[in-house]
């Protein structure tokens, strides 16, 4: 399994340099072995007994009885969601990495020459000291829906309602065959044209009365008058009761609420309900349709859906990025105290920007380094499943849905299949190994220099 | 599952992830064995001890482990069931509670070699799967006497897997009730429940008409989901159908399937009739769904539709009454169809071989464990030898003469029957497909194919 082949890493590259000491020192073969033997129990028993098991057992079916050959790995091929894992494992491990590889550079650059640089660093680096679980629960919380309790929508909400304004009665609409039929967009227009000396009624639904103002006043028949009048009001009686369309006793008036005479497609004039709900035009609407503007019946912003279907990739990796991006500046730090300053100075004095120093200074000079970050995250990536674990909610489990997490569901989960679960696990270590190789020898050439 | 008992989820979850990733190390290492086999009684007298209508072995100095999905105020109401059962016997009674996941939390016990000694299943599929695997042990001839005596047959069957019989539902719940503000109501002015579909959905819009959102659907928790749908299912579809879709011997993509998703589309499928609209409902859970309900004025809901646990809920977690401002009527008829009647259940069986598992099982079908676990509320026992004046309350009451007056004609929640990775995972199978449904009402189409594939895999594997 992935950890079995993390593990696997330190331990191959520990056992080259033994085997040279021996040759070097003269130590006898058996001595050396017994001094390895401990070692090599625990390996045995921790990592190799655990691979070839996990490999045999990805060969036989759900019962463990029956030798199925390959007949589990073709499953995990055609399961629907386990591809959607390998296509989000795979999404993980590219963009994951790079992105907090990319952010750890740039707060590790910029970090050095502020004054309060350690202070900094010290504040994004501190995820690192919270485990997996807890940072899941924390960001379940940050991508909340509601905009209040969660953060992520406060900040988007909060931005948003700044610059567009909301609507008086979010969620009202006329009676479905009353005298407003909807025209499209959310706006809602009269069925015939409004005739001059004659009040109209524009009765509307939906809106709670205990939620309008205080001292909200009772809807009033609007005197006939000149030009074209009318009422917007609440067609509700607490209790029941009420005749629909028609203004009874104790209905309250819905005041602010934009009312346009529109004509041919034109607005010829707009007017708003008053306190007692009564409007009136100017004599030119008389034989326009009455419109009620969609702006009247806006939903309120509701924010991003950040754990829906289509965000909660992202927005996992984004979690991932607030834990892991100080691991990497922090190491990224460490490789940028041992740049020679002379360089850059050089460069400087040469006439370069410090966009040209960033970019063919500095970077190159920290290749190494960035590499070994971002093997070490595709490694850490690769078996990442307790942030998706907690932070996906049910509804989109699915989308979220890692390799690792699908090896646990396959083996525990609802089909408690460990043969599925032992063959996901197999192409987990596949997956591993070609980055583990690298990872060596990278390793074995420095230790050559 | 299905109870009230679903608040906790994240820290429960956290515990099914310790536990799992423990035995996934146990079991990666090989070495899985358990070694402690405490709860392992020797012998013991069997002297007949306690009163009552059930004779129980001494059981002095055991130690037994009892394993359910419930929390809270349920699993302190079970406690005096345990309590009442240590009085008799003597035995020591250890709860452990499961979380979410009772499948995955009792096979990862199992294959460590640690089961509890009973366990609760919350789904008959579970149970058949389970039986298969050899993992229960069947009931003794002492725990078949008293379910002959207290059970209906079709109870009986429920708890049996190729005729033997392995569990007893001593818990069970009526599914097709709907609760209602009756503020709400009355500001509507809806003087009479609605009894039909039609008039279920036109007491919606009066509702909607009023200003409060009509209907509390708990989405975020896929099983509400399925339960809205079998309710609609059996009622217009009829039982034969019912019980041929549980089987899967119908498929999804059966004509009886689409009707029942386009009736339930005629709700789901209007935004102003679902409180917080489709987006919302995805992201209510089953409580919120009732606390919404049942908070505030207006509140965000006039109506819920769930089994009687919700109940116990509305008095735990919100200030309403039950009986006085929170009220129940049966889940509408639809279509030419009779009222559904839905159930659910718990069932106990026995993971070890042992006396005390024996010997409590016997003791949880007899009608003094009932007796103990009615008179505390939020429970429905099927047991009919139990005196319906048992039951604290009238409401209570109510819905466990329902059950129990449907005698073989009701019909087991059929996501609880199907393979768990089907009917009973959260965010995989029904419970997903549903909400994918819920979140796109119009495409029935899709769905059933969804809905068929994903049953396929399961009822195949």
């Amino acid at each position: 399994m992935a950890t079995a082949a993390t593990a696997k890493g330190p331990a191959a590259s520990g056992g080259a340099p033994s085997a040279r000491r021996r040759s070097v020192m003269g130590t006898r073969r058996w001595v050396a072995g017994l001094f390895l033997l401990p070692a090599l129990v625990l390996l045995g028993a921790l990592v190799v007994y655990p691979i070839g098991y996990t490999t045999w057992r990805s060969l036989f079916d759900k019962a463990g009885s029956g030798f199925v050959g390959l007949h589990n790995y073709a499953s995990v091929f055609s399961d629907d969601s386990t591809l959607t894992a390998l296509r989000n494992t795979a999404v993980w491990v590219v963009v994951a990495p790079v992105l907090a590889t990319a952010l750890g550079l740039v707060f590790a650059v910029l970090t050095e020459r502020v004054s309060w640089g350690t202070a900094f660093k010290l504040v994004v680096f501190m995820p690192m000291a919270i485990s997996m679980l807890a940072a899941g629960i924390i960001f379940r919380l940050v991508y909340e829906q509601d905009p209040a309790r969660g953060a992520a929508n406060a900040v988007v909400v909060g931005v948003h309602d700044t610059f567009a304004e909301s609507s008086a009665y979010p969620g009202a609409r006329p009676r479905p065959n009353g005298s407003l039929a909807a025209s499209g967009g959310g706006s809602y227009t009269t069925r015939d044209a409004a005739g001059e000396g004659t009040a109209v009624g524009l009765p509307l639904i939906g809106v709670p009365a205990a939620k309008l103002p205080a001292g909200t006043a009772d809807a009033r028949q609007a005197t006939a008058g000149p030009g074209v009048t009318g009422t917007v009001w609440l067609d509700f009686k607490p209790g029941g009761g009420g005749e629909p369309g028609v203004i009874d006793a104790g209905e309250k008036a819905l005041e602010g609420v934009k009312v346009e005479a529109v004509r041919d497609g034109r607005v010829v004039a707009s007017a708003t309900s008053g306190t007692d709900g009564t409007f009136s035009l100017p004599a030119s609407a008389a034989g326009a349709q009455l419109r009620l503007p969609a702006s009247n019946f806006a939903e309120p912003y509701n924010g991003v859906d950040w754990l829906g279907p289509t965000l909660v990739t992202p927005a996992i990796i984004g979690a991932y990025l607030w834990m892991w991006a100080g691991f990497a500046m922090v190491l990224i730090a460490a490789g940028l105290a041992g740049v020679p300053r002379e360089l850059m100075e050089a460069a400087r004095i040469d006439g370069a920007n410090e966009w040209q120093v960033f970019r063919r200074i500095t970077v190159p000079l920290l290749a190494p380094v960035l590499v070994v970050v971002v093997v070490t995250l595709m490694i850490n990536v690769m078996k990442i499943f307790d942030l998706v674990y907690i932070v996906a909610p049910d509804t989109s489990k699915d989308e979220a849905n890692v390799l690792a997490l699908q090896l646990y569901l396959s083996s525990f989960g609802a089909g408690n299949d460990q043969g599925v679960g032992s063959a996901i696990g197999v192409i987990l270590l596949l997956l591993v190994v070609p980055v583990m190789v690298f990872n060596i020898r990278r390793l074995r050439r420095e230790a050559r220099r | 599952m299905r109870t009230s008992s679903r608040r906790t989820r994240g820290t429960r979850r956290t515990v099914i992830a310790v536990v799992a990733t423990a035995a996934l190390a146990l079991t990666a290492a090989g070495c899985g064995g358990g070694d402690d086999d405490k709860g392992t009684p020797d012998g013991g007298g069997s002297s007949s001890g306690g009163s009552g209508s059930v004779s129980l072995p001494d059981l002095k100095g055991q130690k037994l482990e009892v394993a359910a999905v419930w929390t809270g105020p349920e699993q302190k109401n079970f406690q005096k069931v345990l309590d009442e059962f240590t009085q008799r016997t003597g035995a020591e009674v250890g709860f452990v509670p499961t979380g979410d996941n009772v499948s995955t939390f009792l096979g990862t016990k199992i294959e460590g070699g640690q089961p509890p000694d009973v366990a609760f299943l919350p789904q008959v599929g579970v149970l058949r799967q389970f039986a298969q695997k050899g993992w229960l042990k069947p009931l003794s001839s002492d725990v078949q006497a008293q379910l002959d005596k207290n059970f209906s047959t079709g109870w009986k069957d429920l708890g049996a897997y190729e005729g033997k019989q392995y569990g007893v539902y001593a818990k069970a719940a009526n599914k097709s009730l709907v609760w209602y503000n009756t503020a709400a109501f009355e500001n509507a002015g809806i003087s009479e429940p609605p009894g039909t579909w039609e008039d279920f959905l036109q007491t919606a819009e009066t509702l909607f008409e009023s200003g409060t959102p009509p209907v509390s659907v708990g989405g975020a928790d896929g099983w509400t989901l399925t339960d809205w749908f079998e309710n609609v299912y059996l009622s217009q579809a009829g039982p034969e159908k019912y019980d041929q879709l549980a089987a899967h011997k119908i498929k999804w993509t059966d004509p009886s399937v689409k009707d029942a998703l386009t009736t339930l589309a005629q709700l789901f499928g209007k935004k102003d009739l679902i409180a917080g609209g489709q987006s919302g409902a995805l992201k209510t859970d089953f409580p919120k769904s009732v606390t919404q309900t049942f908070t505030g004025n207006p509140p965000k809901a006039a109506m819920v539709y769930e089994g009687d646990f919700v109940g116990a809920f509305i008095g735990d977690n919100t200030k309403a009454k039950v009986g006085e401002d929170a009220k129940v009527f049966p889940f509408p008829a639809v279509g030419s169809g009779k009222a559904p009647v839905v159930s659910g259940g718990d069932v106990g069986v026995a993971l070890k071989d042992t006396k005390g598992a024996q010997a409590l099982l016997t003791f949880l079908a007899s009608t003094d464990a009932a007796k103990v676990w009615a008179s505390s509320g939020g429970f429905v026992s099927p047991n009919k030898s139990l005196d319906l004046s048992a039951y604290p309350n009238e409401v209570s009451r109510s819905i466990a003469e329902g059950l129990v007056a449907a005698g073989d004609d009701f019909r087991f929640d059929m996501s609880d029957q199907a393979p768990a990775a089907f009917g009973g995972t959260a965010g995989k199978g029904e419970w997903k497909d549903l909400q994918d449904f819920l979140r796109n009402p119009s495409d029935v189409a899709g769905a059933q194919a969804k809905l068929e594939a994903d049953a396929a895999k399961a009822y195949a594997g």
